[in-house]
């Protein structure tokens, strides 16, 4: 079973490859239980989105208000 | 500052921008400190940053309002900067970029020892993060958190999500292997998250009660 380290090195490389069936099983496995590794997924798009946004520029930000 | 912001002629032109120099002078401090931090060299920094806005100056006519044009400047920079890092690639003590020195014991300050969260690293929900986007406070504490990685994670992370660049290219350009990058990722993303945890939504309420 796979525990908070590996998962979200799991969650990490799924930005950059496709993970396997078998890693997206155990992974859903251990998420079932896991708060911490849930929420740790939704802050990896978060980041991603804060990434992105960030280059975009603050100017942009600041003007959407 | 505002106002020439704004002032776009008929035809939608804003070369006007460009004579802003308040705007202009905002952009470059942002556009040399993003270099910087890619290429930990502030000379080469510089000259990429020249190098961007003179080509910016040449096509800037075409892009309506602020926003785009410093999309698109930094679109150019990155590019740029992406050059300067293959060069580099034949230059630089890439083996420095291999080692895992000192990015071995952080992840022991968040795992116990069977790999499970310490109870108080376990990631919490983070409220709304759109909302903390517009703020501008927030992209203070994320700049802040960006600067306190170890300067490989901090590479390869912007790298991977600022100038976009896939895998492949990340590890050709660094000369580093898949499973190091995926390390060196996993670590940024570990570290980065947590100070955005600890120093915005932990922070928390008060931040709340702004938006």
């Amino acid at each position: 079973m796979l525990n908070c380290h590996d998962a979200t090195r799991l969650m990490s490389e799924a930005q950059e490859r496709q993970l396997s069936l078998m890693e997206r099983m155990s992974l859903k496995f251990h998420m079932s239980m896991c708060s911490g590794c849930k929420n740790f997924k939704d802050q990896m798009s978060t980041l991603r989105s804060m990434s992105r946004s960030y280059m975009k520029g603050k100017d942009e930000q600041a003007g959407k208000k | 500052m505002t106002s020439t912001a704004n002032q776009t002629d008929s035809d939608g032109h804003n070369s006007d921008l460009l004579s802003d120099e308040v705007f202009l002078e905002d952009i470059r401090k942002q556009m040399v400190r993003f270099a910087t931090m890619q290429l930990s060299d502030v000379n080469q920094a510089e000259d990429a940053v020249q190098e961007a806005l003179i080509g910016a100056l040449k096509n800037a006519k075409s892009f309506n309002g602020r926003a785009a044009l410093k999309t698109w400047i930094f679109a150019i920079l990155k590019n740029k900067i992406a050059d300067v890092l293959r060069q580099k690639q034949r230059t630089v003590n890439i083996s420095s970029l291999q080692s895992n020195d000192n990015e071995d014991e952080d992840l022991s300050e968040l795992f116990d020892r069977k790999g499970f969260w310490k109870v108080d690293e376990r990631p919490i929900i983070w409220g709304n993060p759109e909302a903390s986007m517009r703020e501008g406070q927030f992209w203070t504490v994320f700049e802040a958190c960006l600067e306190h990685l170890p300067p490989k994670q901090a590479r390869v992370f912007m790298m991977r999500e600022f100038i976009e660049l896939d895998a492949n290219e990340i590890c050709a350009t660094l000369e580093l292997s898949t499973s190091n990058l995926h390390v060196l990722l996993h670590r940024s993303r570990l570290r980065l998250r947590e100070c955005v945890e600890n120093n915005w939504y932990l922070e928390g309420e008060k931040h709340a009660e702004l938006s």
